[in-house]
């Protein structure tokens, strides 16, 4: 780094555009903050739902259902009107010695000095690569996040015969853009041993898309030397395995945080999904830094990680009024079949979380799931919860199970009954 | 049809764009063709990108002669235009008495080489180096000449420089037959016929086919697969040096590599096949390297790979290179440059000129020739334009990052679409600027890269 390097002030930094970041954004503001700044790497503000094409945005946070364009437009407009300084085309690249963000843009290359930094990168899909699928390298394979970019904003044409890899809501979402894109889904393939259809596509699903479903089957080898040919599939139990012609695959599910520049800041780390470690109020492991939105969660829909970001202005304003007290903390741990839980932290005697729920990650099914909480061999709570857990969804546990957890004990354990 | 030229070089991988380009510092016409719609696409896409000291070669080999003499012209030219090269040296390590038994013989063998740096360190001085190998090391043999360097950029110079000094590229153009005559050759391709009074034979895979087609029978390609998995650049504090294994009777180990642009390297694989384009990855080379790479670096194993890929060795039955020139047909032939053509590619070239000359090739030195290219720099040992403040001042299209993983601008886009030799599709743009190359492998910047191109394909 050259020391001519330009600077900009400003109260809070807030790192991604999409929907935590625009919604604390704005809430810092409203809230009577000066100077917010969202750093925003694409052209565009608004994060994923700019291409997720379909209706299904909103629910929560602004009681309206919405497609993911009209949400990000409506988002970035509020941001706007609050008076946030919205940076489109501004990448947060790494950070400088000190710890302040380091920017590039076409105005420029410069570093933000900032009182407080809000983190909210998002999270993305594992590709082909990542998931180890071997096989010829041919072109046709995508994330759904890729074939909703090519498709709603390149407005391009894919193939016409897909194979859809997952099973989870998102794998829906693409099915959907490829039905739009003209592509049939010829069939959905998944580890799992049952597929999770959203409530509303459940009962039009096998008479509207009328395509088979392969479950714990995994994709051994993808076949084709320019264009997909075909995958063959593996049957997890039996080592069977099927040819399936087609000319495209889309990879969903599958989600990682966008933690680059957590890892790069050396923030703690979530187990389970490697996002920064937070605590209830949303503070990472580094003073003055805070996290919100899928970065820490991958995935929940938009509407829970835009109310993260109006959760965390509250945390953001006491560390700028130069309250920096941070009450003991202990770890929240899971055990199989939860992957991991978010925030990771509780400080006895701090507010609860956003909407006063912890999020968790399961791997198995159960209907009506019975939940344990306990620290230290003592069971601080047992629930039967009155909604499933599912593979590939998040899954919502009250707050007031660990509430009662204990600053000077061990690690809090969730855990099935 | 073009007009007749005095060589046809037929390949454009890294050893035939170093031949071109070298041979049009003389006074002939030249043209270099490639049956694929790039230059550099075939092995010299796919390697380790190791630019080799050459001191496990075996001694008196001209293999061995070309690899230190490669070294020393392709570390010289690569300063001369940009090629990014990190001096990040190596170490074999080894893991059981049989290796460590091994090192001072390697030693020696280096020595034979005219390789005088290595040394033999004790399991404590191997841990210095390589803090997060995993247990059991017993000791090592440093290298400190192994660099890595970028094997991309390397032939695309190559051919530039060939193509500003004169030489035809002709792409996508298929060698199908090549007939001798006592004046000229005709090269028969799937564009039409090239007359020729010389022919080199750097087509790599395909080097014993053309030999054929000339009516020798000396070589038979093997291609020998070799599977690699790069890693997360996340990963790339826990290596700053290449680490090798140490060949024994038991067969060629994997070796772990930081990558000139930032990542880890996990590889290769060694299988015989008989398909000459099968660069297919499979479940077995993808649990062998697993199986080492845990065994090696168990830190890795927590990093996601950001790619996958293989590459073809032109293996033969003989041990050395197949370079032979017949003065009667007026052909040369580069042949079986199986796993160090890049190193010691300028080298070839430069043999290749003087068994050309030997042989009655009148090859004058040009005194009008353009100045060397400056290669864009992909590479992590050098700033790379969205770090650049002058840059992004003077021109802010550097300051737009499109390829968010890899940290891509449109302007070097911009630049790589209009180059010399431009690509014709997004792997050929990728190899030139690392477009979608990075974690999310297309998820944020596919489409928008695409789009750039005028493509569908991503
Ligand atoms: C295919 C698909 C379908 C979906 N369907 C629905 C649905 O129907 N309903 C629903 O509610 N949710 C849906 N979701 C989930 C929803 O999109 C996410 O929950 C939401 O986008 C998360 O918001 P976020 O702000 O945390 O992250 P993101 O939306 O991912 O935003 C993160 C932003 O940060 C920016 N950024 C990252 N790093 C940097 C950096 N270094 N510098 C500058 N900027 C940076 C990114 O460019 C991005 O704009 C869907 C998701 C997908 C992929
Ligand atoms: C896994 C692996 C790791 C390696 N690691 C290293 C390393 O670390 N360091 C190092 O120095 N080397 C390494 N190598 C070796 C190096 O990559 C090769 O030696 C080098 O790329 C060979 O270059 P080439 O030009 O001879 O062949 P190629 O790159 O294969 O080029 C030959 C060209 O000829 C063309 N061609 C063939 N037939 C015809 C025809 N009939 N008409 C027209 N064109 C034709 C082909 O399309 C091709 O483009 C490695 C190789 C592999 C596979």
């Amino acid at each position: 780094m050259r020391e001519s390097i330009d600077v900009l002030a400003c109260d809070v930094a807030v790192i991604g555009g999409g929907p935590a970041g625009l919604t604390a954004a704005a809430a810092l503001r409203n809230a009577g903050v000066s100077s917010v700044v969202v750093f925003e790497r694409e052209e565009q503000a608004g994060g994923i739902p700019r291409h997720s094409d379909h209706t299904g945005y909103g629910i929560r946070d602004r009681r309206a259902v919405m497609t993911g364009p009209a949400y990000a437009r409506a988002l970035v407009a509020e941001a706007h009107d609050s008076g946030v300084d919205v940076r489109t085309g501004a990448m947060v690249t790494g950070w400088a010695e000190d710890g302040a963000p380091v920017v590039t843009s076409r105005e420029g290359r410069y570093r933000v000095d900032a009182g407080a930094i809000v983190l909210a990168t998002g999270a993305r899909e594992r590709p082909r690569a990542a998931r180890m699928i071997p096989g010829d390298r041919p072109a046709g394979v995508y994330t759904t996040g890729q074939l909703q970019g090519l498709v709603h904003l390149q407005h391009r044409n894919v193939g016409t015969r897909a194979v859809v890899v997952g099973s989870e809501l998102v794998s829906w979402s693409a099915v959907l853009t490829l039905r739009e894109a003209g592509c049939s889904t010829v069939l959905m393939a998944t580890q799992a041993d049952r597929v999770e259809t959203p409530a509303g596509l459940a009962l039009v699903g096998r008479t509207a898309f009328g395509f088979p479903v392969a479950r714990r089957a995994r994709v051994a080898r993808i076949i084709g030397r320019d264009r997909v040919e075909a995958i063959e599939l593996a049957h997890l139990d039996t080592g069977a395995r099927t040819r399936v012609a087609c000319d495209t695959v889309i990879l969903t599910g599958d989600w990682v945080p966008d933690n680059e520049l957590s890892r790069l800041r050396g923030l703690d780390l979530g187990a389970g999904h490697r996002g920064p470690l937070v605590d209830m109020a949303l503070r990472t492991s580094a003073p003055g830094v805070f996290a919100a939105g899928n970065l820490l969660h991958p995935v929940d829909t938009a509407d829970v990680a835009a109310l993260d970001g109006r959760h965390v202005a509250t945390e953001v304003r006491r560390w700028l009024a130069g309250d920096s007290d941070r009450r003991p903390a202990v770890r929240i741990v899971t055990e199989e079949p939860f992957a991991w839980v978010a925030p990771g932290l509780l400080r006895p005697g701090d507010p609860p979380p956003s909407r006063g729920r912890l999020l968790l990650w399961g791997t198995e099914h159960r209907a009506l799931p019975r939940v344990v909480v306990e620290q230290d061999g003592t069971v601080l709570a047992r629930r039967r919860i009155p909604w499933p857990l599912a593979p590939g969804r998040i899954f919502r546990l009250p707050y007031g199970m660990v509430a009662a957890a204990r600053a000077d004990a061990g690690d809090v354990t969730i855990r099935l009954a | 049809m073009i007009a007749d030229v005095d060589i046809v070089v037929i390949g454009a991988g890294v050893v035939g764009c170093a031949v071109a380009r070298h041979l049009a510092g003389f006074d002939v016409s030249i043209a270099l063709i490639e049956a694929r719609c790039d230059i550099g696409d075939a092995t010299s896409k796919a390697n380790t990108a190791i630019l080799h000291t050459g001191f496990d070669a075996v001694p008196g080999s001209l293999e061995a002669s070309m690899v230190a003499r490669g070294y020393a012209l392709l570390s010289g030219y690569a300063d001369a235009v940009g090629i990014p090269v990190e001096r990040t040296g190596a170490v074999l390590v080894a893991w059981t008495d049989d290796e460590l038994a091994v090192l001072p013989s390697l030693r020696d063998k280096a020595v034979k080489n005219g390789y005088h740096a290595c040394e033999v360190i004790d399991a404590g001085a191997v841990r210095v180096m390589l803090p997060h190998l995993g247990p059991g090391v017993v000791g090592g043999l440093t290298v400190p000449g192994e660099s890595i360097i970028c094997p991309w950029t390397t032939p695309l110079a190559f051919a530039t420089e060939a193509v500003e000094r004169g030489v035809q590229l002709m792409l996508g153009t298929r060698v199908l037959d090549v007939m001798p005559g006592p004046g000229s050759t005709t090269v028969v391709s799937d564009r039409g016929d090239i007359r020729t009074r010389w022919i080199v034979n750097a087509a790599g895979l395909g080097g014993d086919v053309i030999d054929r087609m000339l009516g020798h029978d000396r070589f038979t390609i093997v291609p020998r697969r070799g599977e690699l998995l790069v890693y997360d650049k996340l990963a790339r504090p826990l290596v700053d040096v290449i680490v090798l294994p140490v060949p024994t009777d038991k067969g060629k180990g994997v070796l772990i590599s930081p990558t000139i642009f930032g990542n880890v390297m996990l590889g290769p694989t060694s299988e015989s096949l008989v398909d000459r384009a099968d660069t297919s990855t499979s479940e077995e080379g993808f649990a062998f390297l697993l199986a080492k790479g845990s065994a090696l670096l168990p830190a890795l194993m927590d990093e996601d790979v950001t790619a996958a890929y293989a590459g073809l060795r032109a293996a033969t039955e003989h041990i050395d290179y197949v370079v032979d020139v017949d003065p009667g047909q007026r052909y040369l032939l580069l042949g079986g440059i199986r796993s160090t053509g890049l190193t010691a590619s300028m080298a070839l070239a430069e043999h290749a000129a003087t068994l050309l000359s030997e042989s009655g090739l009148d090859l004058v030195p040009r005194t009008d020739l353009p100045p060397p290219p400056r290669m864009p720099n992909i590479g992590e040992s050098f700033p790379r334009p969205y770090s650049r403040e002058d840059l992004i001042t003077a021109d802010p299209e550097y300051g737009s990052i499109v390829c968010f993983c890899e940290r891509v601008t449109r302007g070097e886009i911009r630049d790589a679409l209009a180059s010399a030799i431009p690509p014709s599709d997004l792997d050929g743009l990728r190899r030139r600027t690392r477009a979608t190359l990075g974690r999310c492998q297309g998820f944020y910047c596919g489409a928008e890269v695409s789009g750039m191109l005028g493509v569908v394909d991503a």
